[in-house]
């Protein structure tokens, strides 16, 4: 049952990779979309895109932090102490990237916009860097239970290029999801210009998995065995042939399903990492049975994740539908004051 | 195990301080928030569905821009609501790695209700346009419904700190045999619970009255602020009354189940009979009180409907076991000040009841307007009252003799933390500052549109649109829009 639960948390993680990582990745090219002029349609783009989704992408973050402390309250403990600056600084990049998306739209000075922006901009970059390397931190077995917070925790190669490699991966989904937006909104010169940044961001990722192989080979030996055979390696062979599946897509200009490849080569990259890290929750000293609460809350966790499953799933399936067909749209000024005008005689 | 408790009982680490600043700095600015997550979307489903039925444009004008306000609101809560998440692993790892898998259900419940409720507000704001109006209205009747979940969740977890039970301690003092459902129906969940909802209605409903009360003094006496007051206004008189009794409930069941927090909050020292109640007034560490109104009695009536009752006194318990004489001064006037407001908005009620029966009509005069001005304030005042109350209350506990805060404190150093409070005080500051510019910017936006109509009365759209053009359609923005707006809206297009 432990065994399940930690899945669970493979997927939760899975899916604020995917649906949280296209976020990320939209402000990572926001960061790099130059002046105010020169980036006006690109940031017009992401914005709407973002807006209707982002709060729920976010809230995959808050279910992952609940089921590990729920689900393995020692593990919890032990990675919020080792890795405590790293985590405390994407604590303060999430603040700074919701309240700069947040605040950006309804403000109206364009200094103000340029501040809102950069703050949006910029901790989209850092928040995902530093998840991915308290990742890196965990697959490389720099956590244990009692280390105490230390540089040495996240600041190795594994966890620098897990962090880089993270925010490579965001700016690709976030990129080849722009595409299709683009398209969606009708607004064809953006197709093109996120198209050359999916496919740049794809060349980064892969440049980096190459730099990766050997540097992680002694560091993080346990999961680079595990990557490289067994489950682990299969999907990852299928990460990478959804990967190029997506490049071809989008190289070849059809976009209906380049999302969905794309979302699907994040995914199983996750999921290959599960699979490397068996039995382990933190490698190579604490199992998934060992860090597992107690039987009877993780029986309620289950019950409780299949509700909120039966649930949440219609719902977010609703929205996400909604969105894609364009039926969500923001409120304007138009509806907020002009609508004053019929009852003005009363 | 049971020695070094008593060992971490007299030292305070260093760190211990920042840690419990930075959680109380970033847990009340949240609070204020919560209010507007949980019931503002009701209060606007209210306005809704009342102006869907009587087809009145003036009520969906009002539940549109409550729901863009919303919009901003939910946002920035749901940011200040994942640092607290992050906060318990940073500042409290002791806690969630020992009591995690006993109380941390309850947050499993709240992550999937805030989930659901993130959706559903998506679709909601973003449903206006497009979607038919009863389709948009009934896709959104679940809001209140998973604000309730969640705000179970997050009272679960609370009242099992306060009260924990299901679970039994092995030799070394770890948890086993946990029982989930004794966790999350702890003794003080139901007091907590209803008491916490009822608030959240009310200061929701006073806030938003609030701020159509001051249009009204400041001579806006139109339909729309008449609605925009009534609604709201309405839904929170109605629960004043129930909040008293409630919180009344609550008290006792903290007298009865956390005598140390009721001893706490009403500074009795002694255990006794025949106890004085104090309104405000002064603990001090040798057991004296100075300053405050003294009623003979009221004290051990209130708790028990008789002046014999006894009532536990501070110093039962080891001096190291009980809140110091300052932290119980703090929640006694916390408490008191709670009480104090809850007793005024009581006669505000009857002041509004008594008019409608009367005279079929809201109160005319003056004062009652700038009082119910006030009424919004004042509530956020006791939400932040309440919480320290029971948290300060039930000091030197985090959960309630089990674990004390001290040994759920972080190891990282009192260095970092400090930073760490710096940094985030100049952040939050600049956030909610942003956040409250941004709010009353629409006001303005919003006031001078609507008295820009009642002048002209013509056909303003198509000029006061313009500045904000870009916004009103997102795909006629590269064509349509563009020519006319120029550098004027610029931001607006790329906003």
């Amino acid at each position: 049952m432990a065994e399940f639960i930690a899945w669970v948390l493979v997927v939760a993680i899975a899916a604020y990779a995917c649906a949280g990582g296209t976020d990320y990745g939209a402000g990572f090219w926001d960061l790099l979309a130059g002046g105010a002029e020169r980036g006006k349609r690109p940031r017009w783009l992401i914005d709407h895109a973002m807006a209707p989704v982002w709060e729920a992408n976010n809230v995959w973050l808050i279910f992952v932090l609940v089921i590990m402390w729920t689900g393995f309250p020692t593990m919890f403990q032990a990675v919020f102490s080792a890795m405590w600056l790293p985590l405390a600084l994407a604590a303060v990049g999430l603040v700074l990237r919701g309240a700069g998306f947040a605040l950006r739209k309804p403000t109206r000075r364009l200094a103000q916009q340029r501040i809102y922006g950069a703050m949006f901009a910029v901790s989209s970059l850092v928040t995902p860097f530093f998840l991915g390397a308290v990742l890196g931190g965990i697959a490389s077995g720099h956590v244990e239970v009692g280390t105490t917070a230390s540089a040495g925790a996240w600041a190795n190669g594994t966890s620098v290029l897990t962090g880089l490699l993270a925010v490579a991966a965001t700016a690709f989904l976030g990129a080849v999801f722009l595409c299709s937006d683009a398209l969606r909104f009708g607004a064809a010169d953006l197709v093109d210009y996120f198209r050359l940044r999916a496919l740049l961001a794809f060349a980064a990722v892969v440049v980096l998995a190459l730099i990766a192989l050997p540097v992680t080979h002694d560091d993080a030996r346990y999961v680079w065995d595990g990557l490289t055979g067994g489950m682990g390696l299969l999907l990852i062979v299928l990460a990478a042939v959804c990967g190029l599946a997506t490049v071809l897509l989008v190289w070849r200009r059809t976009y209906g399903w380049s999302r969905y490849t794309s979302v699907a080569s994040v995914a199983l990259v996750v999921g290959a990492w599960g699979f490397a890290q068996r039995p382990y929750l933190l490698p190579t000293t604490l199992t998934v049975t060992e860090a597992a609460g107690a039987p009877h809350t993780l029986r309620w966790l289950m019950i409780v994740t299949a509700i909120a499953i039966v649930l949440v799933g219609p719902a977010l399936v609703l929205l996400y539908r909604l969105d894609t067909m364009g039926e969500l749209e923001e409120l304007t000024d138009a509806d907020t004051r002009a609508a004053r005008a019929p009852g003005g005689d009363l | 195990m049971l020695s070094t408790v008593a060992l971490l009982a007299d030292s305070t680490p260093a760190q211990l301080l920042p840690a419990r600043e930075l959680m109380a700095f970033t847990l009340a600015s949240h609070i204020l928030l919560v209010p507007f997550g949980v019931a503002l979307p009701f209060i606007t489903l209210l306005m809704h569905h009342r102006a869907l039925r009587r087809n009145d444009p003036v009520g969906l004008l009002l539940a549109r821009r409550w729901s863009a306000v919303m919009a901003v609101q939910f946002a920035i809560g749901i940011i200040t609501g994942t640092v607290l998440s992050f906060e318990f692993g940073l500042l409290w790892p002791g806690m969630m790695g020992r009591w995690g898998d006993v109380f941390g259900l309850g947050f499993g419940v709240e992550a999937w209700a805030f989930f659901l409720e993130a959706v559903l507000i998506a679709i909601y704001l973003y449903g206006w346009r497009r979607l038919k109006p009863w389709t948009h209205f009934w896709l959104a009747v679940p809001l209140p419904l998973a604000a309730l979940m969640g705000a179970f969740g997050i009272i679960a977890a609370n009242s099992w700190m306060n009260t924990p039970q299901g679970f039994s301690l092995d030799a070394q003092g770890k948890p086993i045999h946990v029982d989930v459902r004794q966790a999350i129906f702890t003794p003080m969940f139901g007091p907590e619970y209803w008491h916490f909802v009822v608030a959240m209605l009310l200061t929701a409903g006073y806030v938003v009255a609030g701020v159509y009360a001051v249009g009204w003094l400041r001579g806006r006496r139109d339909r729309y602020h008449r609605l925009g007051f009534t609604v709201p206004f309405t839904v929170a008189a109605i629960l004043t009354p129930v909040q008293f009794m409630l919180g009344d409930s609550a008290a006792r069941a903290v007298f009865h189940k956390q005598p140390i927090k009721f001893a706490a909050t009403e500074i009795v020292w002694k255990t006794d009979t025949h106890v004085p109640e104090y309104m405000f007034g002064r603990l001090h560490p040798d057991g004296t009180i100075s300053g405050g109104i003294k009623i003979p009695q009221l004290d051990s009536i209130l708790a028990g409907f008789k002046p014999s009752t006894q009532v536990t006194g501070l110093t039962s318990v080891p001096a190291s076991d009980r809140p110091t004489a300052t932290q119980a001064t703090i929640a006694h006037w916390a408490f008191d000040i709670m009480v104090t407001i809850g007793s005024l908005l009581i006669l505000l009620a009857l002041w509004y009841a008594w008019s409608w029966w009367r005279h079929r009509d809201n109160p005319g005069s003056r004062w009652f307007y700038r009082c119910a001005a006030l009424a919004g304030v004042a509530c956020l005042l006791t939400v932040e009252c309440g919480w320290i109350t029971t948290e300060v209350g039930r000091q030197p506990w985090i959960v309630y003799q089990h674990m004390r805060v001290s040994e759920a404190v972080t190891d990282t150093g009192a260095g970092a933390l400090w930073a760490m409070l710096g940094i985030v005080i100049v952040v939050y500051v600049a956030v909610f500052g942003a956040f409250l510019a941004v709010v009353l910017k629409m006001r303005t936006r919003w006031r001078i549109a609507d008295e820009g109509a009642a002048a002209a009365r013509a056909e303003p759209p198509p000029e006061t649109d313009t500045p904000y053009g870009p916004r009103s359609e997102p795909e006629p923005t590269a064509t349509g829009a563009a020519p006319d707006g120029g550098s004027g809206h610029t931001s607006g297009g790329a906003s």
